[in-house]
């Protein structure tokens, strides 16, 4: 079951960074309608830098550990440096195998992160072929 | 009675070894698996017997015609139609609820109503909402008792508004396993002049089906859940409806003759099959049906139905495991489905799939349906010929011990 790693469960089961956010900059909200995992993510931007994350969802437990492994290390990120984070960083975090069945539980949380970002641009959202890799 | 192992040695993908034990196939409302027999008879189609069909001078051509019509008289007898031209060839269930939207459909007019239950597979909702789009036809929902039940009283109501032309409803619901009562829809429904489309998706490799006594007007089904290949589905229409309707695709063979301003359809049934069919797949699903009847079809129904019972109530015996809709009656099927508290439906298909044991998550294609019970997902255990109690044992264990390994803290 190297899947359910214990640091996995771990996340899952005590999501870190869900503390509420005072006065968000952008809150945005995405579903994986396949399976009803769901992740709200209010991100707070200052000087083009994240100066606070907090987040709250429902799903299994590979969405819920990853957005919890990835809200750990997106405060003080430059907007930049979330913008070039690529999935394979995400797979790095959970530090288990990740199947094609699972990938976008892995990634749901780093697809709404994203696309916070591009909503607070006032931009277009980012396609599951992108946050994938599959696709620029 | 079936002896569950004579029936076991004919499926070769039973003897899968995953974590070093037998494959334990539990998700048959999915797809099922083939016996030896359709496999055989698919592969002697094509090393032997591979021509198309309804052209062709050539022995060969003939011999490939014959046998698919000889599968189309199968699928007649199987559902007791009275004419074998009332059995279209589909790619599948979908394509043949598709085919009657498509050219049923256009005979609506604005503001005509269709009657769907909340039971409903997305195969079964889609196209109406295109119809809806396409032709401004209205959708009504038939509503639900509080265990699942298709509430008698809602249909009732519809069809005394006098616009319901269709009623189109799940035989069996591929998620709660409830069926449909059928003769009082089609009675109710025929009383008020609607015309009625049964989606046998799951109902059909579960009960046995006679369009004729039923009064059904529209029938559809696919092959690879009653222990034939993929790629072939069925729609059964009465000759008269289904001559009466516009044709659905163009293409070869769906014609009888065409010049540059216009073209004459096709006799049934080649009207509503353009193009070469899927003639091995089609002769498989023949092959599955004389596989089910040489078994004793009755004997498979009884199997599956017993077995089901046994996996509810041992189910229900599992700490923290909720099982969706009615908890007893003669009237459940194929599947039970089933959320667990703590643990989301797709962590446990994928713990209990490492371990061979095959269940699905997910909405299972009717999101409206776990919208209605309140969930997103829910996890799901189908029934079919080849399955054991011994294999329902393994898997309620599998999720004992899942569900203890994911509370431990």
């Amino acid at each position: 079951m190297d899947l359910y790693a214990e640091n996995i469960l771990d996340h899952f089961r005590h999501p870190r960074g869900t503390e509420p956010l005072q006065k968000p900059t952008v809150v945005h909200h995405e579903i994986n309608a396949s399976c009803g995992d769901e992740l709200t993510v209010s991100v707070k931007i200052e000087n083009k830098k994240i100066t606070g994350f907090s987040w709250s969802g429902t799903g299994c437990a590979i969405s819920q550990a990853a957005m919890s492994l990835l809200s750990e290390e997106l405060t003080g990120m430059n907007l930049e440096q979330l913008e070039a984070m690529k999935p394979d960083h995400v797979k790095e975090l959970l530090g288990v195998p990740v199947g094609t069945r699972r990938i976008k539980c892995a990634l749901l949380g780093l697809h709404a992160v994203k696309n916070a970002l591009r909503k607070h641009a006032g931009q277009e959202p980012q396609s599951w072929m992108e946050t994938v890799g599959v696709e620029n | 009675m079936i002896d569950p192992a004579a029936i076991r040695r004919q499926f070769p993908f039973l003897k899968r070894i995953v974590d070093g034990k037998p494959v334990v196939y539990l998700d048959n409302a999915a797809t099922v698996q083939k016996p030896q027999a359709v496999l055989e008879r698919m592969r002697r189609f094509y090393e032997e017997q591979n021509a198309n069909v309804n052209r062709g001078m050539h022995p060969l051509a003939e011999e490939a015609t014959i046998a698919y019509e000889e599968a189309r008289k199968t699928v007649a007898d199987f559902v007791g139609a009275k004419h074998p031209s009332e059995i279209i060839f589909t790619r599948n269930a979908t394509e043949s609820i598709n085919l009657v939207a498509r050219s049923f459909g256009e005979t609506l007019k604005k503001g005509d109503t269709v009657a769907l239950s909340l039971l409903e597979h997305h195969s079964n909702i889609i196209p109406w909402l295109q119809l809806k789009e396409r032709k401004g036809i209205a959708i009504e929902w038939i509503g639900l008792e509080q265990d699942g039940r298709v509430d008698i009283e809602s249909l009732r109501n519809i069809l005394e508004k006098k616009k319901t032309k269709l009623v189109s409803v799940t035989g069996l619901s591929n998620v709660l396993g409830i069926r449909t009562p059928l003769e009082k829809i089609i009675a109710l429904a025929h009383a008020a002049g609607a015309k009625v489309l049964v989606d046998a998706a799951q109902l059909i490799a579960h009960a046995s089906i006679d369009v004729q006594t039923l009064d059904i007007d529209f029938l559809a089904f696919s092959g690879h859940k009653l222990y034939g290949p993929t790629g072939v589905g069925v729609l059964y229409g009465k000759r008269e409806l289904l001559e009466s309707m516009p044709a659905f695709l163009g293409g070869g063979d769906m014609l009888e003759s065409v010049d540059q301003n216009g073209f004459i359809p096709a006799e049934l049934p080649r009207k509503f099959e353009a193009g070469t069919p899927s003639i091995a797949d089609a002769i498989g699903l023949a092959a599955a049906i004389e596989w089910t009847t040489l078994v004793c079809v009755d004997a498979i129904h009884t199997h599956t139905k017993n077995l089901l019972a046994y996996a509810r109530k041992k189910l229900s015996t599992v700490k923290n495991i909720s099982i969706l809709g009615a908890t007893s009656g003669n009237d459940l099927l194929g599947c039970i489905s089933f959320i667990t508290n703590g643990i989301h439906p797709h962590d446990l298909t994928e713990i209990l799939g490492r371990k061979g044991i095959c269940l699905r998550a997910g909405h299972h294609c009717t999101q409206i349906l776990h919208k209605h019970l309140g969930i997103t997902a829910s996890a799901r255990l189908s029934v079919g010929a080849y399955n054991t109690e011994e294999e329902i044992d393994r898997c309620i264990a599998a999720i004992e011990e899942t569900i203890l390994f994911f509370r431990k803290s």
